[in-house]
Formats: structure tokens, C-alpha cells, sequence
């Protein structure tokens, strides 16, 4: 595997020996030196076309941590703002010899034609509306450790699905990891065709509450209320956010979850977001060994391979 | 002056299929001769061939004036020529826009010494703004037969009334028709999409234009045409639902004629799956029950013409993300071939859509088109039918690359292609 650009492109095997992987590197970070030196001598850059002040600072630790060199191309400094095609600007950055590039870009496919242009690794940390990999990996990483796996689990993804790359990885993600997967939202958040989705859609967020085991809220962008795409904030919230009265129905073992920044009180009540049912910190948290993991199987020694995990770890130890 | 005689050739045109040699005269510009005995000053061999009415394009971008980096006057018209095309309608988005005397003027200077016949369209609203009526008069005196705001569609239903009912009582003097082209799309409903909306769309999370957008206005203009009872012409139309409009509408015998482009009866919106802009094109590239219906439509007669759309972009245009580049794709060049492998209809059927059908929709057919007889134009494309070859972006004649059919595998060739009795392309090459 040379890249990492979709969920599309990985298996179960895969993503679970990612998952082991990233374990692994959790178990580093409660170290005192939370640091090894798999990857010194590497370089790792974050190009980073669209800001992402959290993603961004994930992808640095996690380079950090394994001894990579991290050098940040932000999108203030770029020539893609003076007239330069992406494909000059990503063979610029390779030009330089560098191991793997970490990509967030406002365009869905920045990534995969990125990786046409360069020898480098290419990382997807968001694209558009398409993916968003390792949030995927990230939020299955967290519903594994509280829950102990997906198999059999029902998880109800909530909110604006048509322009999530979080949504669209989850989807994908989770359902290869052997949940059930159920979308709620207005027609005008959900994709116009969900032919080959994996999915159920359920309208009324009130009917599947008491059943989930994973309640998964998207953030609300304030420009879809301007395109039209629901009425106002308040009707929003009464119809799709979780409040406290819904929380109350949730099951007592059910997880809470939302990729951040979170809209107190619009998709979540400020109340529920500190429930401790809400496992967000621990999502945050998780981004870091599961980026590791990726890192290192992406530029590893030897790479990675999924069926055979137990070498990274050596490497690792 | 020189004769040149097309020799070892079938002519096949509106009048049927012969055998029989053709002989052009290079100053006068007509076919002085149709027979095997006449002498002539020179041969090109047409053994194996078909001698067909040379092709007109009712829709090329050439991007002169503006935009020369991607194509000129000079470079659009050798690629037509190479596909056979003895005539095209160059399309009004040029910077500065074709909506005035001036613009419309230099590109008929350019057109004049280059390799096909240029004829200018315009547009109908003044810089393609859709608020104001461009001059219409006056271009029509300069020669504008058709009008366009082509990259997008008129919006406003009342201003296109307008411009239908001012643009039917205009007089002409060579009796040529004039008529109003429509890129038919309602862009409030297309707005933020860069390729079909449907299965692709969603799961490649790219904005989509529903079908319904283009249908919209599909359907609007032929209320327009009857409305009026003016002619208009509906440019590369991609869907099913469209095709089946125009195809009520002619059944209802309203004055509306359309196009389809090969890349529409040829690839789905699956091709988007690469995120190459190559791909991106608008309208855009619909599913494969839409490409069946505009293949349906263009071999039982609902659709006219076939229209390359051929829209050059630099490669640097097309190294972006898809969302950011351009929409467009080149045409001119495989036009033909697609043609020929692709659908299910007669060579007659063939030289009617490429040939016959636009000629008479650009007004014409006095000099393209056909038939091939003594004393008309002679404007003619030469082709073997079976001739096996595969599209290769670095071997076009247009400055830019950006045809999506690179590396596949077509059926059918043009040799020779005579415009005006000038051999312009000779066994597959252009001659100047």
C-alpha cells in the first residue's frame, strides 16, 4: 500500500491491522518519552490546502512522535495562490525528497491526483466532501476500545451526510468492521443517490434513539442554512440535535460521538457533550496513535502489511 | 489551373452510393467533373474509400481571440480538417466575447486563410451576460447566421422570447436562416455541480447537476419555439429525459433542431470516478442510460446533428483538482471514428448527422453538405471506414491535449480532407 486516500481502498484486514497497529503506538504515548525512532530521517509534510488547525496538529504529533522530520506547507505560503497548477506545486514539494505527504485540500480527488504526480507517499487528511481516512480510522479506533470491536453494533450517523468526508468515510468504515450503519438527516443533507451505500435512512432521529449503540452527530455549517438547506438553527436542533431529552433515551452503555468542533447547543446540547456517554476527547485523543500507525505503514521499514502486523510491532518496541 | 482527381473512391452522399471518380478544381473551388476517363493535373488515391460531403461542426470553441495558449484560428481548424470537417461554427466565448462587429470581424479575417471554412456565431445577450440583446442586426449583416451565449443558457424566459421574435423578423438577404442555439441549463438548479448528479456524484462527494436542470430548459425553449413559432436549436443535449422532448416536440411539429456531442454517446459519468478534470465537461457526462438514448436519438432522427463541443484547455488548466478546472474536451479529431464505431446507422445516416443536417442548421448548404455533383463546392472528406487506430493525445493537431479518449481503440479514418478543391489534408496529414 503506497497511499492512504480512501476507505474504498482497504479490506477488514486492513483496517484492522491498522487498528492493531495503532494499539500499539497508544500504548507508546503513555510513556514517559512518549517517542520512538521508526521513522528518523523521514519527512513528513503537511500540506495543508485548507486550514485544519486540529488535523493538522494530530498529523505533526504523530510525525513528531515517530522521529519523522515535519515541515508545514500552509496554504498562506503556497503558489497555488499565485496562478501555479496543483500539479507544479506537488512537484515542487517532491522535488525536495520527501517521504510522505499529508494532504487536507477543499476539493474532493486533491489527493488522488496528487499521488499521480509524486513518488512520495500521500496521506488524504480530508477532501472535500469525499474523505477523510483517518477520522474513520480514529472513530472506529474509539468505538473498538469502549465497545470491543463493531461486529453486530448499530450506529446512527446524524446531520448533514451529502457534504461529510467524515460521513462518507464512517459509512464505509464501519459497516466493513461489521456494524449497521443508519443515516438520519433532511432530504436536502443526504446524498441525492445512496445506490451501493450500505445503509439504512431513517427520518425520524426519535425512532432509532432507544435501539443505537453509537450515536454519531455531524457538525451543522452555517453556509448550508444560507443554501437553503433547512430552515433556521432552532429547527434544526428540535429535529436533529441531540438534546438532553433525547440523551435520556439513549442507552446507558450507547457512546456519544462528533468529529469537532462541536456546535454546543445546536447538534449537541452543552449538556450532552459532557455526558459521559460523549467519548469526543477520547476521539481527539485516539487521532494520534492511529495516525502513528499510518505513518508508519505508509513509510515505515519493510511497510505495511496487514496480514502481518507482528514485525511493525518489533520495530515498534 | 490545377485539377485534381479523387480516384478509386465510392461518393456517398444524399444521393446515394457510386463509384466513380471525382474531380476538383483548386482556383474555382468546385467539382468540375464525375467520371472515371477525365483527365486531371493530379491523384489522390481513394482506393478503399468513401468521397463524402466534407463535415461542418455546429459547435467548436477556437478560442481566438484570448485564449491562444489552449487553441487559434489556425491550430482548431487543422484538427477540424483532420476529422474531415470542411466547415465550422465557432462558438462566442472568446475573450473579448464574439457579441460585436469588431470580434466577429477578426475572427472571419483569421477564418479566411484557414484550413476549413470559420463561421462565426454571437452571442445573443451583450458579453454573454444574459440582461441585454447583443447587435444582432448588425452581425447578421457581417454574416452571423447563429446565436449563442454557448458555456451557458439564456436564463431569463422573456429575454429569450425577445431574442427569438427579433431574431425571426430579421431579413436576410441570402435567405440563409438564422437561428438561436441554447445551452440548455437552469443554473439555479446546476449551481455548485461539476458533473451529473446520481450514484457517481454522491459517492465521489463532487457536486452534482441533476438531469432536470438541463431538461428544464429543454422543455422551456420548445414552449418558446411555439410560443413564437421560431427556430431553436438545442445544443449537445446529454440526457434521456431531454431526447425524449425533442423528440415530442417534433412530433408536434415544432420548429427545434439538436445536436449531441460524441463524448455524450460515448462515455458515462463513471469516467469522473479518476477525479481527472479530462472528464469534466458540461453539460456533463450522464449514465449509461442516457448515453443509450442520445445514441437512440441520434439514429432515429430526433437529434439533427452530431456537435463536437470540442473545447481546448492547457494542460496546466487541467492539472487542478476537478471542482477548479475548466469543463471542456477536445472533439474535432475523433469525431468521425466515435461516430462510425459507436453507432448503429448507415454511412447515408452518418453524412446526414455530420454533414447535411448541420450544414443546412448553419445555413450552409450552398457550399457544404452535399451533394456531391459537377458545378458544386468542392468541399469534401475522404474516409476509410475500417481503418483500425488509437486516440493519442500527443499526436493532435490542437495545441491542447485534453481529449478524454486517449488510448482508445476507434474504427474509421479520415484520409483526405478537400476544402474549397484544395487538398488540405492528403493521406492523413495536413498539408499547411
Amino acid at each position: 500500500m503506497k497511499n492512504l486516500l480512501s476507505i474504498s481502498d482497504l479490506d477488514r484486514a486492513d483496517l484492522e491491522g491498522i487498528l492493531d497497529l495503532a494499539a500499539s503506538f497508544a500504548e507508546v504515548q503513555s510513556r514517559d518519552i512518549p517517542k520512538v525512532p521508526a521513522l528518523r530521517g523521514k519527512t513528513v509534510v503537511l500540506a495543508f490546502f485548507e486550514d485544519s488547525t486540529r488535523t493538522r496538529t494530530s498529523f505533526d504529533l504523530a510525525a513528531r512522535r515517530l522521529s519523522a522530520d515535519v515541515v508545514n506547507f500552509s496554504v498562506a505560503s503556497s503558489a497555488t495562490r499565485k496562478g501555479e497548477s496543483l500539479r507544479d506545486t506537488v512537484e515542487t514539494i517532491s522535488a525536495m525528497g520527501v517521504d510522505a505527504i499529508v494532504v487536507r485540500h477543499g476539493s474532493s480527488g486533491a489527493p488522488h491526483r496528487i499521488a499521480r504526480w509524486t513518488d512520495a507517499a500521500v496521506v488524504n487528511a480530508g477532501d472535500g466532501w469525499h474523505q477523510h481516512p483517518t477520522q474513520a480510522l480514529l472513530d472506529c479506533f474509539t468505538i473498538c476500545n469502549k465497545l470491543g470491536g463493531l461486529d453486530g453494533r448499530k450506529v446512527a450517523i446524524c446531520g448533514d451526510i451529502q457534504h461529510s468526508r467524515v460521513a462518507r468515510s464512517n459509512v464505509e468504515a464501519f459497516t466493513k468492521l461489521g456494524a449497521e450503519v443508519v443515516l438520519i438527516g433532511p432530504r436536502t443533507m443526504l446524498p441525492p443517490s445512496l445506490d451501493g451505500w450500505p445503509v439504512k435512512v431513517e427520518p425520524d432521529l426519535d425512532a432509532v434513539l432507544p435501539d443505537i449503540d453509537v450515536a454519531y452527530f455531524l457538525r451543522i455549517q452555517q453556509e448550508r442554512l444560507s443554501e437553503g438547506l433547512f430552515p433556521s438553527i432552532r429547527e434544526y436542533r428540535v429535529r436533529y440535535g441531540l438534546t438532553t431529552e433525547r440523551a435520556a433515551r439513549l442507552r446507558p452503555d450507547a457512546l456519544v460521538m462528533h468529529p469537532g468542533p462541536m456546535n454546543r447547543g445546536v447538534e449537541i446540547d452543552p449538556e450532552v457533550a459532557a455526558d459521559p456517554r460523549a467519548v469526543v476527547l477520547e476521539q481527539v485523543a485516539a487521532g494520534v496513535p492511529v495516525r502513528m500507525a499510518v505513518l508508519y505503514g505508509l513509510v515505515g521499514p519493510g511497510r505495511f502489511d496487514p496480514q502481518d502486523t507482528e514485525p511493525q510491532r518489533q520495530g515498534v518496541a | 489551373m490545377t485539377t485534381i482527381a479523387i480516384r478509386g473512391g465510392r461518393v456517398v452522399d444524399q444521393l446515394g452510393e457510386r463509384a466513380v471518380d471525382v474531380v476538383v478544381d483548386d482556383v474555382t473551388g468546385t467539382i468540375v467533373a464525375m467520371a472515371e476517363t477525365v483527365e486531371a493535373d493530379a491523384t489522390i488515391d481513394a482506393e478503399g474509400c468513401l468521397i463524402l460531403p466534407g463535415f461542418v461542426d455546429l459547435h467548436v470553441h477556437l478560442r481566438q481571440p484570448g485564449n491562444e495558449a489552449a487553441e487559434t484560428i489556425e491550430t482548431g481548424t487543422r484538427a477540424a480538417a483532420l476529422g474531415g470537417y470542411t466547415a465550422v461554427v465557432a462558438m462566442p466565448n472568446t475573450t473579448p466575447c464574439m457579441d460585436s462587429a469588431g470580434v466577429v470581424e477578426e475572427v472571419l479575417a483569421h477564418g479566411k486563410v484557414a484550413l476549413c471554412e470559420v463561421k462565426p456565431s454571437a452571442a445573443i445577450t451583450v458579453g454573454r451576460m444574459g440582461e441585454a440583446l447583443a447587435p444582432m442586426g448588425e452581425l447578421v449583416d457581417l454574416g452571423v447566421r447563429m446565436f449563442t451565449d454557448d458555456g451557458t443558457g439564456v436564463q431569463d424566459a422573456q429575454l429569450m422570447r425577445r431574442a427569438l421574435e427579433y431574431a425571426g423578423s430579421l431579413v436576410v438577404d441570402d435567405g440563409t436562416p438564422i437561428v438561436l442555439s441554447q445551452h440548455c441549463e437552469v443554473t439555479a438548479l446546476s449551481q455548485g455541480g461539476v458533473m451529473n448528479e446520481g450514484a457517481w456524484s454522491s459517492r465521489l462527494g463532487l457536486g452534482g447537476q441533476p438531469a432536470e436542470a438541463e431538461e428544464l430548459m429543454v422543455a422551456r425553449d420548445i414552449a418558446l419555439s411555439r410560443l413564437t413559432g421560431v427556430r431553436v436549436h438545442l445544443q449537445h443535449l446529454s440526457t434521456a429525459g431531454s431526447v425524449a422532448l425533442v423528440r415530442a416536440a417534433k412530433a408536434e411539429g415544432h420548429p427545434v433542431t439538436a445536436e449531441a456531442t460524441p463524448h455524450h454517446f460515448t462515455l458515462t459519468d463513471a469516467e469522473c470516478a479518476s477525479y481527472d478534470p479530462v472528464f469534466k465537461v458540461h453539460p456533463p457526462l450522464r449514465t449509461a442510460a442516457d448515453v443509450a438514448a442520445v445514441k437512440e436519438g441520434l439514429v432515429d432522427g430526433t437529434i439533427d446533428a452530431i456537435a463536437t463541443d470540442h473545447a481546448p484547455h492547457t494542460l496546466d488548466s487541467k492539472e487542478q483538482p476537478f471542482d477548479e478546472a475548466p469543463p471542456g474536451m477536445l472533439g474535432l479529431e475523433s469525431a468521425f471514428a466515435l461516430a462510425n464505431t459507436e453507432l448503429d446507422c448507415t454511412i447515408p445516416q452518418l453524412v446526414n448527422l455530420l454533414s447535411t443536417a448541420p450544414a443546412r442548421i448553419a445555413g450552409l448548404s450552398d457550399r457544404h453538405g452535399g451533394p456531391i455533383e459537377v458545378g458544386r463546392a468542392a468541399n469534401l472528406a475522404v474516409v476509410d471506414t475500417e481503418h483500425r487506430w488509437t486516440v493519442d493525445r500527443n499526436a493532435l493537431a490542437s495545441l491542447s491535449t485534453n481529449t478524454p479518449f486517449h488510448g482508445r481503440e476507434v474504427r474509421g479514418k479520415v484520409r483526405h480532407t478537400v476544402l474549397s478543391g484544395e487538398p488540405v489534408v492528403v493521406d492523413g496529414r495536413a498539408t499547411r
